[in-house]
């Protein structure tokens, strides 16, 4: 689905979803099959929460009176801009800070990894009575600075650069849609401050670590007009390898990270304001391995700009 | 063209980040060593002054059959034959244990220690299962190799391999085999050549001492152990460098000489080291008489002091007498200025910590799942006796002053820290938040500066050319338990001083076992 202008323009929250253990890189409007208008952009800033109390040793599900509630809150910018009605470039830079409720850990804050993505839409059709479109992403990331990251669960991201490739597909059929997609993402090596390690197999003489890939899937489904978007979802990212926390070890960075997470969102543009949306969501996960079980929630402000009309002038100053 | 040159920015970056981050699989920083090969081979190691030998000949090695009888020819031909069909991994094998048997079975141990290296899971009623030397596959597996567990650990199987190759020298001379590619030139020395007689096998004799001992005190591990030993014999045959007989027997001798370190080892206190609910709840009531604020777990649920009766373990390198006269005096009282003032200095590290200190703190925290302190010594010290090329001996000697230092570290400081029995910094201000995990033990001295204080005190010795990056090291080491709010300044500067006297000890010995 696509907005030409700035009147129909939606713009669709990202979504930095930090399940702590496993902090998956922005993902909502990669994931939306909506595509900005030819010369808007789409800005703005994003908050997100998200906590947990307990969370999987492998699949041995507990809770940690050293840690008692982990909280991770988020600040993101972000902006979506249209080539063309068929070509997005996406951005996402966050500044995240976690904190343990109890124990003696010390939180971590700091701006996190900068997100860019490619969005293409070859295909759009008529299909039945509804349409039926295709998207082809290519996103990559890379931490902004040399955080710590041998420091889960608090510890603000996994510091991988990362390269994703998605497969989208999309029919709406009226005011109705539903979107399913599938994602994979490789994951460079890391390094850490210390000087060795262990996988639960060798205890590793290197400072480097080996990231296993990532896979996810996601469905959603839900309403979806010029004004109103309101969806629910089901996410599925799994780790293409790793290993699991042993019982009362400390997690890791390369840990088999799976999860499940069920969400709703909403984004709503306020009629009075040409380009100006609110957007809302939360979520919380039903399943997983090393991670912990999160509840979180999100709300965000974006605005459309329309570059047009500016396009034209400076066109026509540079031909003189 | 606008849309064109946008996307080739996007392609420029896409590709910019898939060069530089090409992922393979990671290889350690000792996976490819070049063979050891000494220059020195130390021809008179068994006059070296053993550990717990009364004499290098205290346990017997018969005289080995001549190199003419059929039965050696019997064991070149088993050799060919072995060089002859050697398949990939055994060549993988061989290159591995080439560079050293004294260093890789000390691999081997920080492994164990790595994966032994975790505290129990609580039970339902918040009390703490403890691991069992007469169960040892029941969870919680036993050992919990904890940082003076495994310094007691190292510190054993070094000491004993030193002793078995004081012995194995004092026999390679005696009997003076040569190896099998000076007898056959038709078998290939395949890891480089050496003028050091090869009965009986250095490799079968630190094998042999190492499975032994490890069946002690790694009771879980003894087909891991024993597929090591089995490897790193048939490695030292493919070689050329031994033959059966010179295995067998060597092998033979180690597994002897471990007996009189075990037998050490069932006297030497460790087992009482745990302590009982009574002895625990003793070391609280004693300091509150002395007017002091107890040390208590910042665990939840609270969990026992770990190993409060490690300070009574017998020492290597001096008597039990000398464990109370290093016990440093007493820690800044509670609530006197002095202690004030420290608590504050942590706080202000802590409170917004820069991230060459947070660097610091990871780089020498060495907490669950690592190698302890102690390992991370033997690390340092494992790859700075690489280039130097020392013989199997002379890597088992250096080893044992170092691991015996640490040992007897971890006992002085343990006594120092149950006999003052002093508060963490977060206890005494619950607002110092730490940067690692706050190990479950009282706060003076500080373990990471005794161990580091004594490590780089005996490494100073062996390399003199590096004492002084010893000395930074282990100042880093101590400064990281102060900025990441582990440690007050006094634990950390007694605990390098009360480390160097331990160090001291192993230097001492160092200068009169005959090896220098």
């Amino acid at each position: 689905m696509k907005f030409k202008s700035k009147s129909h323009g939606v713009c669709i929250l990202l979504c930095i979803c930090s399940h702590l253990f496993a902090i998956t890189s922005f993902s909502q409007t990669t994931d939306d099959a909506i595509m900005m208008g030819k010369n808007n952009l789409c800005s703005g800033l994003m908050y997100s929460h998200s906590s947990w109390d307990h969370y999987w040793e492998g699949t041995f599900k507990r809770d940690n009176q050293n840690l008692g509630t982990v909280s991770t809150q988020m600040l993101a910018v972000m902006g979506n801009y249209g080539v063309s009605s068929k070509l997005n470039i996406l951005f996402g830079l966050p500044y995240v800070q976690t904190q343990a409720s109890a124990g003696t850990l010390h939180g971590m804050k700091g701006v996190q990894d900068l997100s860019l993505w490619v969005k293409w839409m070859p295909v759009e059709k008529d299909l039945g009575k509804g349409t039926f479109s295709l998207y082809l992403l290519g996103g990559a990331s890379a931490p902004t600075h040399n955080y710590v990251v041998d420091y889960l669960p608090l510890s603000i991201g996994l510091k991988s650069k990362t390269l994703s490739a998605k497969l989208m597909l999309d029919y709406q059929l009226n005011n109705f849609f539903v979107t399913g997609s599938e994602t994979y993402t490789y994951r460079s090596n890391i390094t850490i401050d210390r000087s060795s390690y262990y996988d639960n197999t060798d205890l590793i003489l290197s400072n480097e670590v080996q990231m296993p890939d990532v896979n996810t899937i996601q469905l959603r489904t839900g309403y979806r007009s010029d004004r109103l978007i309101a969806e629910a979802l089901i996410t599925d990212m799994k780790t293409l390898g790793g290993f699991d926390i042993r019982k009362n070890d400390m997690p890791f960075p390369s840990n088999q990270m799976n999860i499940t997470t069920i969400g709703t969102n909403f984004k709503y543009e306020i009629q009075k304001v040409l380009g100006l949306s609110l957007t809302g969501g939360a979520n919380y996960v039903i399943a997983g391995r090393n991670v912990g079980q999160a509840t979180g929630f999100n709300i965000g402000v974006f605005y459309i700009l329309d570059f047009t009309h500016h396009k034209k002038e400076s066109d026509s100053d540079s031909k003189k | 063209m606008r849309k064109i040159n946008i996307f080739y920015y996007v392609l420029t970056a896409i590709t910019a980040i898939t060069v530089s981050s090409c992922k393979k699989n990671i290889p350690g920083r000792t996976d490819n060593l070049a063979p050891l090969n000494p220059q020195n081979i130390d021809l008179n190691a068994g006059t070296w002054k053993p550990v717990l030998m009364s004499r290098p000949d205290t346990f017997s090695v018969p005289a080995p059959v001549a190199t003419t009888s059929a039965e050696y020819l019997a064991e070149l031909d088993e050799l060919k034959g072995y060089q002859k069909n050697m398949t990939g991994e055994q060549v993988e094998k061989m290159k591995y244990w080439s560079a050293g048997n004294v260093l890789r079975w000390n691999e081997i141990m920080r492994d164990l220690v790595t994966k032994y290296n975790i505290p129990a899971y609580q039970n339902p009623d918040g009390s703490y299962p403890i691991p069992s030397a007469a169960n040892p596959f029941a969870y919680p597996l036993f050992p919990f190799a904890n940082p003076p567990y495994a310094a007691r650990a190292y510190a054993y199987i070094s000491a004993a391999q030193y002793d078995a190759l004081i012995a194995c020298w004092y026999y390679k001379k005696l009997y003076n085999r040569p190896q099998p590619y000076s007898v056959d030139p038709t078998v290939k020395a395949q890891t480089g050549s050496t003028t050091l007689p090869s009965y009986p096998s250095e490799a079968a004799v630190v094998a042999g001492v190492t499975a032994e001992m490890m069946k002690l005190l790694f009771p879980d591990e003894i087909s891991y152990v024993q597929q090591n030993l089995y490897e790193a014999e048939t490695s030292a045959m493919i070689s050329g460098t031994a033959t059966r007989s010179d295995i067998t027997a060597g092998e033979a001798l180690g597994r002897q000489v471990a007996q009189q370190f075990i037998a050490r080892a069932k006297v030497d206190n460790a087992g009482k080291a745990v302590g009982t609910p009574t002895d625990w709840a003793n070391l609280e009531t004693k300091t509150i008489a002395k007017g002091e604020v107890p040390w208590y777990s910042l665990e939840i649920p609270k969990r026992p002091p770990m190993l409060p009766l490690f300070g009574k373990i017998t020492p290597f390198l001096f008597d039990t007498t000398t464990v109370a006269a290093l016990r440093p005096g007493p820690p800044p009282a509670t609530h006197s200025d002095q202690m004030r003032q420290e608590t504050q200095e942590v706080y202000n590290y802590v409170k917004n910590p820069s991230r060459e200190h947070i660097r610091i703190v990871h780089f020498w925290a060495d907490g669950i799942s690592t190698y302890t302190p102690p390992g991370h010594w033997n690390a340092i010290a494992s790859e700075d006796f690489i280039p130097k090329n020392f013989s199997e001996v002379r890597w088992a000697r250096n080893m044992a002053l170092l691991n015996m230092s640490l040992m007897d570290a971890a006992i002085v400081c343990w006594d120092t820290k149950y006999f003052y029995y002093n508060a963490r910094p977060t206890q005494l201000d619950s607002d110092i938040k730490t940067l690692t995990g706050v190990p479950n033990f009282p706060s003076y001295i500080s373990g990471h500066s005794t161990f580091s204080g004594a490590a780089a005190t005996i490494l100073g010795h062996i390399i003199p050319e590096k004492a002084g990056s010893y000395t930074a090291m282990a100042n880093e080491a101590s400064l990281s338990r102060l900025v990441g709010g582990l440690h007050y300044r006094s634990d950390c500067n007694v605990g390098l001083l009360v480390g160097a006297s331990v160090g001291n000890y192993a230097v001492a010995r160092a200068k009169t076992d005959g090896a220098e």
